[in-house]
């Protein structure tokens, strides 16, 4: 080891450096500024605001309904489970009763996206690690699902199935069906996921012991989603707060204990298995009834604050409404899960090298809109 | 000039040689005699390095379940032509504060040391430039130089990022560098000769040097693979131009034909390297088992061009299929376990070699 | 645990609380801003409370005062509350920064002084966060006009 005194003499300086806004490897535009000294990293400080679009100035203008369709642009690869949680919050405030169809096409859907986003997710983090083709492998599969919401939803990307009362329209009547083809043909597909990236030595190494998260940590930084059940923190909303259908399926929340990016990743990975497993107690028993609860052509909530949850990819949605009685609300708040995952990142990354911070990033899953809102 | 023999039994070549020196007096016949060969080799192998990175985009997609480019000829064939017009014509930017001499020296650097390697190989027994009795060591010495260029790029940009990528890559060549030098020396040993055409000699007299030195031989060959994936900076050592994490490393602020350069120079190295392995263990020009050895007319660089195209598309696999290790795992795997395992095994085929245990 | 009880805990911990319960699903607790810090490390710190993660913090501009609310839960006794802090300075509004009892705080205070403009003591680096540094007016308040960007129907 080198003594303090020949440190002293070979001074070297810390240097700053930007990664991003336009960068390879960043989800979006983040600018991270780096201090590093050599390869190894003394601060890290995100710089965000490039895709912000003041959304929650925007809904303050907004009907209710029309609210919805700017939720879709924050977190885009969850946007039906955007979709949902602001449907559910004027739902719960005007006390409204969807009926049982509703519930569960809306979870049937949400799961289907949560597949989505973390089918691209795995292709990006295999990419930001060097293993370019992992990417193909996602998106081939990927695109099985975008076919099916292109079919039912009219869109592949930006949904806006659902709205407070219900779901614009019906499912289309190939929905079930080719759902369940999916589900066949992703099970055969997922271990070769797991062949082509899971056990290879070289992922371990760049991905184990790299980027821990303890659990006190993940509490008080607000850490939610797959991050926080990397690091034993369980927070997943729909167990501990069941919306939609959740109560009626059984499906395992993941948890693990270690909180390095090989854990987050296998919590991402465990987390399609469960989300296969809930589409198929579903699928087959979709209750008849109305697609649409009868609501006035003007929502006017109740005055009064309404807060729901939902578990989207990343991790815990909140959607904060407080409504003065009229046909704007006063003032809406989206808690987003990256913008609290994000600030955890400076926490973990002392001491480390850049490498490891492109593997940790990518194992948080940040989608920048979501974050800037 | 006598350290010069000049291999030319075709006919072809003889007449070429014939009338040259029947036309002009010896020292300038010599002279023209080189030029052409330069001149030969040049064409040739700026071409073959443009066919590799199409063979590569092909591979690639065949490895990520797409066809690659299918459009500009059959089969794509005139593909790399046109991604080479397209350089040649660009216009060839720079940022204002580089330091213009290194910066537009870098380039040649890393061409030049390449080409020069090429003149050693024996393609076939009647086809090598450049046969001296140092062969071995004179490849080993050309593609040291190469870094100095890769260095240079990245100094000179004026960029943080083309430093950081250009000093990863030089601490990752001189550690590599080891054992590749290492591990031919294992196989020099069998053949007791530097010489590239007496190495071939021994090979085809008591088969391939593989078979010949069995286990010190196979391990040395693993050794050379993984260290010359790792010398041509090339996944799953890659991260001198790790595209998600610096940009484009030491040759982001190059473009046009200097980028070129750089990028032909990464596919010939891996044809450098591939030619050093098929020459040191499989045997270069000679046919498994001999099987072509009567058929006169059988053009025998042929199967030293089909070896070396297995072995390139093995260094293919290995990109496209392993993630990338980062920098300090990179420098414990050279100086930890590959180096030691290197020095043992020198021991070994030594000892192989006195006992005369070999095949 | 009922919000009764929880009302009779937290009663103790401060002087002047209010506390409602109607129009939200929650316990709402008003805090009088100079206690916030005490209240709030009581909250997280007592046995019986155990508030550790703040799930969700919301600057508010009530028309007259500036405001944040904390909505609060405990992971392990799985409760929740709501506490609201205000103040009535709209030229220089300051509160106490929770940075030191839930570190999410840190960045969610940034965001609420980056629209509102509240200040927040003892924050380790208080910056505007999304918006430019140059940027002059807080966006999220009721009364910020802004001719060019600004599309009202």
């Amino acid at each position: 080891m080198i003594s303090q005194e020949v440190k002293n003499k070979i001074k070297t300086e810390e240097y700053f450096i930007n990664m991003g806004p336009q960068h390879p490897a960043a989800h979006g535009v983040l600018r991270l500024l780096l201090t590093i000294d050599g390869e190894i990293i003394k601060n890290v400080e995100p710089d965000l605001g490039y895709i912000h679009r003041s959304i929650e100035k925007m809904c303050e203008r907004d009907s209710y309904q029309q609210i919805v369709h700017l939720t879709d642009r924050m977190d885009y690869l969850s946007s039906n489970i955007n979709n949902e949680a602001v449907c559910l919050t004027v739902e719960k405030a005007l006390e409204l009763e969807v009926s049982d169809r509703v519930k569960v096409i809306r979870t049937i859907i949400a799961e289907l996206t949560r597949l989505a986003s973390h089918q691209l997710w795995w292709g990006v983090m295999g990419m930001d690690l060097g293993a370019l083709t992992t990417y193909f492998y996602a998106f081939r599969d990927r695109e099985m699902i975008n076919d099916i919401f292109e079919e039912t939803c009219g869109a592949r990307l930006t949904m806006n199935y659902n709205i407070p009362g219900g779901l614009m329209f019906d499912i289309h009547p190939n929905f079930v069906q080719r759902t369940k083809d999916f589900i066949a043909h992703f099970k055969t597909k997922l271990p070769e996921y797991d062949r082509l990236l899971t056990g290879n030595v070289i992922f371990e190494k760049r991905t184990k012991g790299v980027g821990i998260l303890t659990k006190e940590d993940a509490i008080s930084f607000g850490v939610s989603g797959p991050v926080a059940r990397g690091s034993g923190f369980a927070s997943d909303v729909r167990k501990h707060h069941p919306y939609s259908a959740y109560d009626r399926v059984a499906f395992k929340e993941i948890l693990f204990t270690e909180g390095d990016t090989y854990s987050r990743y296998k919590v991402r990975m465990a987390e399609m298995w469960e989300s296969m497993a809930i589409i198929e107690q579903l699928i087959d028993n979709i209750p008849e009834g109305d697609i649409q609860a009868p609501t006035k052509a003007v929502i006017k909530l109740p005055k009064g604050e309404y807060y729901q949850r939902v578990e989207t990819a990343r991790g815990e949605l909140g959607v904060y409404i407080n409504s003065d009685g009229n046909k704007n609300p006063y003032r809406v708040k989206f808690r987003s899960p990256g913008f609290s995952n994000l600030s955890v990142l400076n926490h973990i990354s002392k001491g480390v090298k850049i490498a490891d911070l492109v593997a940790t990033m990518a194992s948080f899953d940040f989608v920048i809109p979501d974050i800037d809102r | 000039m006598n350290v010069l023999i000049i291999n030319m039994q075709l006919n072809i070549t003889r007449a070429i040689h014939d009338w040259l020196f029947s036309v002009m007096p010896e020292g300038a016949a010599t002279i023209t005699e080189w030029v052409l060969i330069a001149v030969a080799y040049l064409a040739l192998f700026a071409v073959a390095g443009l066919y590799l990175v199409l063979l590569e985009r092909k591979v690639a997609a065949w490895f990520q379940l797409r066809l690659g480019p299918n459009r500009v000829g059959p089969w794509g064939l005139f593909q790399t032509m046109a991604d080479a017009l397209k350089l040649v014509s660009k216009e060839l930017t720079s940022t204002d504060r580089i330091d213009k001499f290194l910066y537009n020296l870098a380039p040649y650097f890393v061409i030049v040391t390449s080409l020069t390697a090429i003149a050693v190989f024996p393609f076939s027994e009647q086809f090598q430039a450049f046969d001296i009795n140092i062969g071995v060591f004179f490849l080993f010495a050309i593609s040291s130089i190469g870094v100095i260029g890769i260095l240079l790029a990245g100094w000179a940009s004026n960029n943080k990022f083309a430093l950081i990528g250009a000093m990863r890559s030089g601490l990752q060549t001189i550690s590599y560098e080891l054992s590749v030098g290492l591990s031919l020396l294992t196989m020099v040993l069998l053949t007791g000769s530097l010489q590239l055409s007496e190495i071939v000699e021994v090979q085809r007299t008591g088969g391939w040097l593989i078979l010949q030195g069995h286990i010190p031989a196979i391990i040395a060959f693993c050794i050379f693979i993984i260290a010359g994936t790792a010398e041509t900076n090339r996944a799953p050592f890659d991260l001198v131009e790790a595209e998600s994490e610096l940009g484009a490393g030491f040759h982001t602020e190059y473009s046009g034909m200097k980028f070129a350069y750089f990028f032909l120079a990464e596919f010939i190295n891996m044809f450098i390297i591939a030619s050093i392995a098929v020459v040191l263990f499989f045997g270069a020009w000679l046919s498994p088992f001999g099987i072509t050895e009567g058929i006169t007319w059988f053009p025998e660089v042929l199967w030293f061009l089909i070896k070396v195209l297995i072995i390139i598309f093995l260094m293919m696999w290995f990109r496209w299929t392993f993630p990338r290790l980062r920098v300090d795992q990179l420098l414990t795997l050279e100086w930890k376990y590959l180096l030691p395992l290197n020095l043992i095994n020198l021991v070994i085929m030594a000892i192989v070699i006195w006992m005369k245990w070999t095949i | 645990m009922k919000n009764e009880d929880l009302q009779n805990i937290i009663i103790g911990l401060g002087t002047d609380l209010k506390f409602s319960t109607e129009a939200s699903e929650f316990l709402n607790i008003i805090v009088p801003k100079e206690q916030l810090h005490s209240v709030c490390s009581q909250l997280k710190s007592n046995p019986d409370l155990k508030f550790n993660y703040a799930f969700c913090i919301t600057g508010m501009d009530w028309g007259k005062e500036l405001g944040v609310i904390y909505h609060l839960e405990s992971t392990e006794l799985k409760h929740r509350i709501v506490v609201k802090v205000m103040t009535e300075d709209r030229e220089n509004p300051t509160l106490d920064s929770v940075h030191d009892i839930w570190q999410t705080a840190d960045f969610h205070e940034l965001e609420v002084y980056d629209f509102f403009g509240i200040k927040f003591n003892n924050h380790p680096k208080l910056r505007r966060l999304f918006l430019t540094p140059e940027w002059e007016g807080f966006p999220l308040r009721k009364d910020y006009v802004d001719e060019a960007n600004m599309v009202i129907k």
